[in-house]
């Protein structure tokens, strides 16, 4: 793991992605720091996802540049990538109709003939542990609902064991105690020293959890700052069209983000 | 049972029914041979005399040159068919890919039928076997390039695909007959309908070393077949060259497939088959499922060669007419299965 705490690792800057003449993201500069969580933000369509498939390598910007551990990313090749970052997409539909512990043991996969081999069982134990997926590991992947498939897809991004971890829309499918579980592990992740960037849509769930929160609006970054620093009523009512009301509850400065309703 | 001890004894059974069925191919026939003169013939070819041996060189001919080239020219392309179809499947993310139906063997026989037509004589048994691996390389890239969408293939577009392939192929088949002369002519037909009859061990060298390299290849590559099952992007997050092992894994495909048509014509569904029923009873994971497919794929051949030559006596069925006799209705429930469960052509 990254020793210091606050170390850029994925740094990205002058971004721009093209698709269909569509400029899907423009002029976007943006570190992901260790052990801390950075949550992507903005209305449906804003680009989070492309910014995410960006920065994790998968897809490549028409402009600017995206360095992991200060080399650019394109010059990994896909196993030394594995070793580094993992990553959780938003389909994960399994094709053939694997048990819900091979699933998870697949996460281990890049570090087979590697010395991080011996954690193995360990590392697996604990995603499992971390996700709640005891009572499935018999079950077919192919047969649980989708909260279940998006927890045991988790647990197989977690037992990767990788010092960056991208999570795209990790609450979408869950239930609300689910939904702080995934969040409180991203912030444990984040106390061991790695880096996690997670694209959420509930506000009140980023303003809680993470460390600094990046606004997309448009394909364009809005703000970039600390949860307090992000989340204005004034910003997010403009950036989503909807009035909004922040509200802090007790002692903490954690936002939480409420429309305006008669 | 773990998941890879209840793999090690299915294989085992199989080898079982394997071994079992050779035997009774061997000794089964015209000329009725007994167990211990086929395996005293055995045990002297590798140079151990026993009393077993026949004395009788009809015997002996029969055996050597008859019998055992079919039995073994079974079980190397049953075993070839049904890796490439478990192949197929995983790069395909779909479970009823398979060579057959998708036209890729009928991409490899019109490569054959046009080397016959050209003169197999002077190109040899493996002129035959590169022009049915380049028809089939070229029918294998044509379905995956039309087909696949995200990493995908839906039924529909998959069995469409095939349909149009077939078509194609069908249509040069017609061709090249049309243009051979009589010989020729006769030679493709009667090799069209499939048939282990007459396999010569110059034939049986060729599928048999093409087939054990694919099928070590193949195995070479199951644990990434498992992470492709995660879809391509959750496959190359875990750092799997998706591009690479596609374009390994189509040759894998159009070369078992096409070494497999070569010689014996189109045996369709055993690719099909062979690796739905293993996975049904130890599950999808590539390693055994690949391992497991090659020997019930030579077991099942085998046996089926034995039925075609002793269902009708005094003739010989077409043993592709027998696979897809009994190939055809099986995926046809699949279909219907899978069309249940996912209630449209998902």
């Amino acid at each position: 793991m990254s020793a210091e705490t606050g170390t850029a690792v994925v740094v990205a800057r002058g971004l721009r992605v093209r698709r269909d003449e569509r400029e899907i993201l423009a002029e976007i500069d943006l570190d992901v720091r260790t052990g801390e969580v950075l949550a992507l933000v903005g209305p449906n369509g804003a680009g989070k996802s492309t910014l995410l498939s960006v920065l994790s390598g998968d897809l490549q910007p028409a402009a600017g540049t995206v360095e992991l551990d200060g080399r650019a990313i394109g010059s990994f090749r896909p196993l030394e990538l594995a070793r580094r970052r993992a990553v959780l997409s938003q389909a994960n539909v399994v094709s053939f109709p694997f048990r819900v512990i091979e699933i998870v043991q697949m996460g281990r996969s890049p570090w087979i003939r590697t010395a991080e081999l011996a954690d193995d069982q360990q590392a697996v134990l604990e995603a499992i542990r971390a996700t709640d997926i005891e009572h499935l590991l018999g079950r077919r992947f192919t047969t649980l609902s989708g909260g279940e498939q998006a927890r045991v897809s988790l647990a197989r991004v977690l037992a990767q064991r990788t010092p960056v971890v991208f999570l795209d829309e990790p609450t979408a499918a869950l239930d609300l105690r689910h939904q702080e579980d995934v969040m409180r592990l991203a912030r444990e992740l984040a106390a061991q020293g790695r880096a996690v960037v997670v694209v959420v849509h509930d506000l009140s769930l980023a303003g809680a959890y993470a460390d600094r929160i990046a606004l997309l609006d448009g394909g364009r970054l809005d703000a970039v700052g600390t949860p307090t620093e992000v989340m204005t009523a004034d910003r997010v009512g403009r950036v989503y069209g909807l009035d909004v009301q922040i509200h802090r509850l007790g002692a903490s400065d954690r936002p939480i983000v409420l429309p305006l309703r008669d | 049972m773990s998941v890879r001890s209840r793999a090690l004894a299915l294989i085992l059974l199989l080898a079982g029914v394997l071994v079992g069925g050779i035997v009774l191919s061997a000794i089964t026939g015209q000329l009725a041979i007994t167990p211990t003169e086929v395996a005293g013939s055995l045990l002297r070819a590798i140079g151990i005399d026993t009393a077993w041996a026949p004395t009788d060189p009809i015997i002996e001919s029969t055996l050597w040159v008859v019998r055992f080239p079919r039995i073994v020219m079974a079980l190397v392309v049953g075993a070839a068919l049904a890796v490439a179809g478990a192949v197929m499947q995983a790069i395909f993310g779909n479970p009823l890919a398979e060579p057959g139906v998708v036209g890729v063997s009928s991409g490899a026989a019109l490569g054959a039928a046009t080397a016959i037509v050209l003169g197999a004589s002077v190109l040899g048994g493996a002129g035959v076997a590169l022009f049915a691996f380049l028809g089939g390389l070229v029918a294998t890239l044509l379905v995956y390039a039309v087909s696949r969408a995200g990493g995908r293939t839906e039924v529909v577009t998959l069995l469409l695909t095939g349909i149009a392939v077939n078509a194609i192929a069908q249509a040069g088949i017609a061709f090249v007959l049309f243009v051979a002369d009589t010989a020729s002519r006769e030679q493709i037909v009667f090799w069209q309908l499939g048939s282990l009859g007459g396999s010569l061990w110059s034939q049986v060298v060729i599928v048999a070393s093409v087939t054990v390299i694919g099928v070590l290849l193949s195995f070479a590559l199951a644990r990434r077949y498992d992470l492709l099952s995660l879809g391509e992007r959750n496959a190359r997050h875990l750092g799997v060259n998706v591009e690479q092992l596609r374009l390994v894994s189509i040759v894998l495909v159009a070369l078992l497939t096409g070494v497999a048509v070569a010689f014996t014509g189109i045996i369709a569904f055993v690719g099909l088959v062979v690796p739905h029923i293993i996975r049904m009873i130890i599950g999808p994971a590539h390693r055994g499922l690949i391992l497991a497919s090659a020997v019930g794929g030579g077991a099942l051949l085998v046996l089926a060669d034995l039925m075609t030559r002793t269902l009708v006596s005094g003739a010989e069925l077409p043993i592709g007419m027998l696979t897809s006799l009994v190939g055809g209705p099986f995926f046809f429930w699949l279909l219907y299965r899978q069309r249940r469960r996912s209630g449209g052509w998902a």
